[in-house]
């Protein structure tokens, strides 16, 4: 879809409003979805008076206080992901890139592990990691010359390099921490949501990275063609690409603060929702938002309903539905598009 | 009048030094080709003059203003660049990318309109990419991504038109035509032209001055009759160079 149609008039209002209506329904779908499942049996018309305040007692504080921060949580992170994605794979112009490659979820981890290590837990867990993330994000931009010539391929295998590096420390921790601990970061690494703390700080973080992301949404669509023709019709290439690596990174910093490393959203919603709808920055952004979330949403829901009560790593499941809704996807418009 | 202008201009790449001390002056109603070897660094001077690139030292002016001093949007309504290769990361349509032409002149957070689609309608019928405007770009020939390219600088209408192997890809009729296209339109617009070519024939049909990049001290500027000779062809490309006459004009052509 595009925002002009045949005759070359923009915005179709009616499709518009149509996919609005779309994302709206998907997103309370998915969060219905999510509060409904769980040990404790609630049903739809219940959660609906639960949330309107007309009821207290048990059920109510299963709802709000152990489910409605979690899909919170997982609806905050996956829209975050999603978008940060988006912004990488158009800074680096790379298909492959993605929130975690340049290192901000490696300085994150190894920041939140050596805090386990120490027995720090609840919200200074979370802040540890915010501080490793943004010491990537600066080792990172400082380490590839951002301030100075600009060069993708120098800027991601910097990234590569130094989340790599993270990645070794990580193994480092886990190598020599006690056996009672290993699996609490284990399950950190995978990415859970259970951890969810600063609902509010995250939901400012991705209002404001939305709003923001939302004014350079035009000049993203140059961006895409090359910096340099990007440069030749008027973006200010430089401030843009500062603007795009701290927004990218702060809403990835963010994402990993709240549930660890949770793979496939940043790199697969971006790709599906191009496929869909193609790479229009003012339709791609509000859908990677919504769909990520939904999808994260529903992927965390089954995580710990599946084999409950035991919970899987959330990451599994993104992966379980990400992948093959991506390649059936990705088949469907190749055939499309090469008769 | 003079629409870009460059004193004492100094720049180099990769330690490699492309022009040293170079005055130049283009003035309205000049169409100029640029010729040079492979690597003699036709496409960074042509990018420096944009501003795509810091020169070394010495000035570049536009419209008799300090290049620097010019906001990037502004600059971007007077200078247009079609770059030798266009980068198709993300699928995008024709028309989505001829849109991006219309940039330099949509306020701030405003959409396009009915006269921002005109216009590229307008542009794409002018390429003959009409009937393609909904294509994918990256299922499109070399050729016609070419036209695409054209087609973007065409919407961005600038004044000063600098154009890197403008006749890549294309065949010999669209050659013709597209130049001729462009040529009309700098005219429509009182500017400017400077081409890279590599047709030393296609030059001399089209442009009043030559630019010939012999090294980066010899930079030989002036009118095609007088700098373009088959002596100072052979010192550019270091290649027997013969001139032919033929139906009342006269044609280069390597031995």
């Amino acid at each position: 879809m595009s925002l002009l149609n045949r005759e070359g008039v923009k915005f179709i209002p009616c499709r518009m409003f149509l996919l609005s209506i779309l994302l709206i329904l998907l997103s309370v779908l998915s969060i219905m979805f999510s509060l409904t499942s769980g040990s404790v049996d609630i049903g739809l018309a219940q959660i609906v008076e639960i949330l309107l305040g007309e009821e207290k007692g048990m059920q109510a504080r299963v709802i709000l206080e152990l489910r409605l921060p979690r899909v919170m949580s997982g609806f905050l992170v996956g829209g975050m992901l999603a978008i940060a994605g988006a912004l990488m794979q158009v800074l680096l112009k790379n298909p492959l890139a993605e929130p975690y490659v340049l290192g901000v979820s490696g300085g994150a981890s190894v920041c939140a592990l050596l805090a386990m290590m120490a027995g720090i837990a609840g919200a200074w867990l979370n802040i540890a990691a915010f501080a490793g993330a943004f010491l990537s994000i600066l080792l990172v931009f400082g380490l590839a010359g951002l301030g100075g010539t600009w060069n993708p391929l120098r800027v991601l295998l910097t990234g590569i390099v130094v989340a790599s590096g993270w990645g070794a420390m990580v193994s480092f921790i886990l190598a020599i921490s006690p056996v009672t601990q290993v699996h609490g970061m284990l399950f950190w690494l995978m990415g859970d949501l259970e951890y969810a703390h600063n609902l509010k700080f995250g939901l400012a973080v991705l209002v404001t990275g939305f709003i923001i992301a939302m004014i350079i949404a035009r000049a993203l669509n140059l961006m895409a063609r090359g910096d340099m023709q990007a440069a030749a019709l008027g973006v200010s290439v430089h401030h843009l690409r500062y603007l795009v690596y701290f927004l990218a990174s702060i809403l990835t910093a963010t994402a990993v603060m709240q549930a660890g490393n949770i793979g496939f959203i940043g790199l697969i919603v971006p790709h599906l929702v191009r496929l869909l709808l193609g790479s229009d920055h003012r339709i791609l952004l509000p859908v990677c938002l919504f769909l990520g979330g939904s999808l994260l949403v529903i992927a965390d829901t089954l995580a710990r309903s599946i084999v409950a009560p035991q919970q899987l790593p959330v990451g599994v499941l993104t992966a379980m539905i990400g992948v093959p809704l991506f390649l059936f996807l990705l088949q469907s418009t190749m055939v499309k598009n090469r008769p | 009048m003079s629409l870009l202008a460059t004193r004492g201009l100094s720049t180099s790449i990769g330690g490699k030094s492309i022009c040293t001390n170079f005055d130049f002056e283009l003035m309205e109603g000049e169409f100029w080709g640029v010729l040079g070897g492979n690597g003699i660094g036709k496409t960074t001077l042509l990018n420096t003059l944009a501003g795509l690139r810091l020169a070394g030292s010495g000035e570049i002016f536009v419209e008799g203003k300090a290049l620097l001093h010019w906001k990037r949007k502004h600059l971007a309504q007077k200078v247009g660049m079609l770059f030798q290769d266009s980068v198709d990361t993300y699928p995008t349509t024709v028309m989505e990318t001829a849109m991006i032409g219309r940039y330099p002149y949509l306020p701030f957070l405003k959409g396009e309109g009915k006269q921002d689609t005109d216009i590229v309608m307008q542009a794409l019928n002018d390429v003959t990419m009409t009937e393609m405007a909904h294509r994918q770009v990256d299922t499109l020939s070399g050729g016609e991504r070419r036209r695409v390219a054209l087609a973007t600088l065409l919407v961005q209408n600038p004044i000063v038109w600098l154009l890197d192997e403008p006749t890549n890809h294309l065949d010999l009729h669209h050659q013709i035509t597209l130049v001729n296209l462009i040529i009309e339109k700098v005219k429509l617009n009182h500017g400017a032209l400077i081409m890279v070519l590599h047709d030393v024939n296609l030059l001399m049909r089209f442009c009043t001055h030559a630019m010939l990049m012999i090294d980066h001290d010899n930079i030989l500027c002036g009118p095609v009759e007088e700098v373009l000779s088959d002596e100072n062809l052979v010192r550019l490309y270091k290649h027997p160079v013969k001139k032919i006459q033929f139906d009342g004009g006269s044609f280069f052509f390597p031995e």
